[in-house]
């Protein structure tokens, strides 16, 4: 039939879902940090490790207390959610009054500190996770993993809830006061720290849930983080710095953008995210959603 | 002016001194530099310096008046970083040979140094066999495997059992590319044919896009030329994609104990490759592997801890007979001289072109069923002999010989 620039069309549509896959991933992590940076003004560095601490907390309740995926599912978020509201009273909380640079060398210095404990524990070539729907549907272009399609919609489902939550509702609304105006919000009577800390914890909970969910498609080593967090950190300054929607819509697009590279051109597909980020803070430095503050 | 002659001077009658010393500076410095954090770090990393460390102590040098020193660093799978690192090493601080270097492009600059110095490269953990080939070097011994001999035996296996036609997933490097161009021979010397390739960025994450080129490519066998992570999620990822239930086969042309580890026997049973050492092979194989679990929180040593030892061990053996360390060709003729012959790689011999030769083995991943005990992964289906298990010197090119 038809055939684009020497790519048969099954080929690119096949490639346009994985994309798409990946984007997910993608859509997830940046989400997180849009929403901590939006509402926080941290540049959360340890977003990486906390989302590998998402797929080792889900592989230690599978091996240690044989609670399988779906389990994990819920429970992994909690945990680390939790160790990330720990971080937030006892160390981001005083540097909230600095300057940005200070909350990103603290969680850049964490992640480091994260990820050579879990290098020292179990070592550096990673763990197997059993995938928990093996086997896929034959499409006509493709074979799609049953588990792939599943973490394209419950990542669309979770970024489009989050959005909504921040943008739609009054508790989002509470939230985004407190960032501008927080003395005036806690006029209000509205305990603004806790909101902060739990806002923290919800943002950290994201990259554990999308660690969860690459668990079974990825490795499961320490280093899963730090490979993809500079992707995810060019996502959130293509979709600027604290956007919801343009992280979302940025993460998918990237996603099937990196998917063509690796047909027309794969050995650019590392790179060609980095060449959109140039472009893009060249032309509109605050990003394609962001507006200038 | 003067005070720039004064230690001019004084740098030259040191340097004389340590000459005119047994060994230069009064210490053999051996400095092992590899990949201490990153996707390799199971593969070498620590536990090499660990194994260097062991055949010093076995070696019995220190007991003979002979002072040693191991040293370790962080290439980061970075040439720059490397080179940064050896040439402050040798210039420096004394170090005398670097010792495993994975990575080809990190070893292929190490070589490069270690030659312009005159010191000694002995490297277990990297795979190009350019190594012993245009790049090869009188400083360098290559001591563990290389991609010629990994293609040579997984390779030949395989077409010989049928799997004619092969599409390359490959690493972007240098490593990469000459274990897809060195597989790529064997296949087509044996009658098989290469249908096409595709190169990934190195280290990567998702292969998915890669592996739907492969499988639409009909081959029958899927080749994996790359290492460590990057492997360990292709066949992962295969898996997921059903390449297998499709009716292609998979063939990692690189893989280590720790990947079978790290991949469970449920995804990576059935796999055949190419190893120099196994942990499982005899009492004294069992024996070093008992004790570096118990120094490397229970991770078996794979062939380049194995390599770093035995070849650790023939170099201080050399340094011993010619009673110095200070000329890299010298002790690295010595080492070509001399048979080698160790616990871990019994005897062997090293080529002129600095290929260590010895026997290699073609091994099957076991059927999770079939695993008895932890780390029991592996069953060896045939014995290389070392005669064949290597590239013969002519087809290298390697200057050296003539």
């Amino acid at each position: 039939m038809f055939e684009l620039i020497g790519i048969p069309p099954q080929a690119l549509f096949g490639q346009l879902l994985l994309g798409l896959i990946n984007g997910a991933f993608y859509s997830m992590l940046s989400l997180g940090l849009a929403v901590i940076f939006g509402l926080l003004n941290v540049i959360n560095f340890t977003h990486g490790a906390q989302y590998m601490m998402g797929a080792f907390v889900a592989w230690m309740l599978l091996n240690w207390l044989g609670i399988p995926y779906w389990g994990a599912l819920l429970l992994a978020p909690i945990i680390v959610a939790a160790f990330g509201m720990v971080l937030e009273r006892l160390l981001l909380r005083r540097l909230y009054h600095l300057d940005h640079l200070y909350g990103l060398l603290l969680t850049f210095g964490l992640a480091l500190i994260v990820e050579g404990l879990f290098r020292k524990a179990f070592g550096s070539s990673g763990l197997p996770y059993e995938n928990p729907i093996p086997g896929g549907q034959r499409l006509p272009f493709m074979f799609l993993p049953n588990y792939r399609a599943w973490v394209v919609v419950a990542s669309l489902i979770v970024c489009l809830g989050t959005w909504y939550m921040i943008e739609r509702t009054k508790l989002g609304s509470y939230l985004r006061a407190a960032t501008e105006k927080p003395e005036l919000v806690q006029a209000f009577g509205i305990n603004v720290p806790r909101m902060i800390t739990l806002t923290y914890g919800f943002g950290v909970g994201l990259a554990a849930l999308a660690g969860v969910m690459a668990a079974p498609i990825y490795n499961v080593n320490p280093t899963m983080g730090s490979n993809l967090i500079i992707v995810v950190f060019a996502v959130v300054v293509i979709g600027g710095m604290g956007s919801i929607m343009g992280s979302i819509v940025t993460g998918f697009t990237l996603g099937l953008i990196e998917g063509l590279t690796k047909v027309f051109y794969p050995e650019a597909s590392s790179t060609v995210i980095f060449i959109i980020m140039a472009i893009v803070l060249m032309i509109k430095p605050a990003g394609l959603f962001g507006t200038p503050k | 002016m003067q005070i720039k002659t004064l230690f001019a001077t004084t740098a030259i009658v040191l340097a004389a001194g340590a000459a005119q010393a047994q060994v230069s500076d009064g210490v053999i410095k051996l400095g092992v530099l590899n990949d201490q954090s990153g996707l390799y770090a199971d593969v070498s990393g620590p536990g090499g310096t660990w194994a260097a460390r062991k055949a010093v102590a076995d070696s019995g040098i220190e007991k003979r008046g002979f002072k040693v020193e191991v040293v370790f660093g962080d290439h980061q799978n970075k040439p720059d970083i490397g080179s940064n690192i050896a040439r402050q090493w040798y210039d420096v601080d004394k170090v005398d040979a670097i010792v495993d270097v994975p990575t080809s492009s990190v070893a292929l600059a190490i070589n490069q140094i270690t030659k312009e110095k005159n010191k000694v490269f002995i490297g277990s953990g990297p795979a190009t066999s350019d190594l012993t080939g245009p790049a090869c070097s009188p400083n360098t011994a290559h001591w563990t495997y290389d991609t010629w001999a990994l293609a040579n035996g997984t390779g030949k296996a395989i077409v010989q059992t049928g799997g004619k036609s092969w599409y390359f997933v490959t690493a972007d490097y240098a490593f990469g590319h000459a274990l897809e161009r060195d597989t790529g021979n064997v296949v087509k010397a044996n009658g098989g044919t290469v249908v096409g390739a595709v190169r990934h960025p190195f280290p990567g994450t998702d292969f998915s896009s890669f592996l739907l080129q492969a499988q639409a490519s009909k081959a029958q066998i899927v080749a994996f030329a790359n290492a460590g992570g990057d492997t360990i999620n292709s066949i992962k990822q295969a898996a997921e994609f059903g390449i297998v239930e499709g009716g292609q086969k998979l063939a990692g042309m690189l893989m280590f104990i720790t990947d079978v580890h790290s991949l469970g026997l449920k995804t990576a049973q059935g796999l055949n490759f190419t190893t120099a050492w196994y942990w499982d092979a005899n009492d004294n194989n069992r024996a070093f592997a008992k004790e570096f679990a118990a120094a490397n929180g229970g991770k078996m040593p794979t062939m380049v801890h194995a390599g770093i030892y035995s070849g650790v061990i023939h170099y201080l053996k050399a340094v011993e007979a010619l009673k110095s360390d200070a000329d890299g060709v010298k002790v690295v003729d010595k080492m070509k001289e001399m048979p080698s012959d160790d616990k871990l790689f019994g005897k062997g011999t090293l080529r002129k072109d600095g290929r260590h030769v010895h026997d290699m083995y073609l091994v099957e991943v076991k059927k999770p069923g079939e695993s008895k005990y932890a780390w029991d992964y592996l069953t060896v289906k045939k014995t290389i002999p070392a005669a064949e298990a290597f590239r013969p010197m002519a087809e290298g090119n390697c200057p050296l010989v003539k």
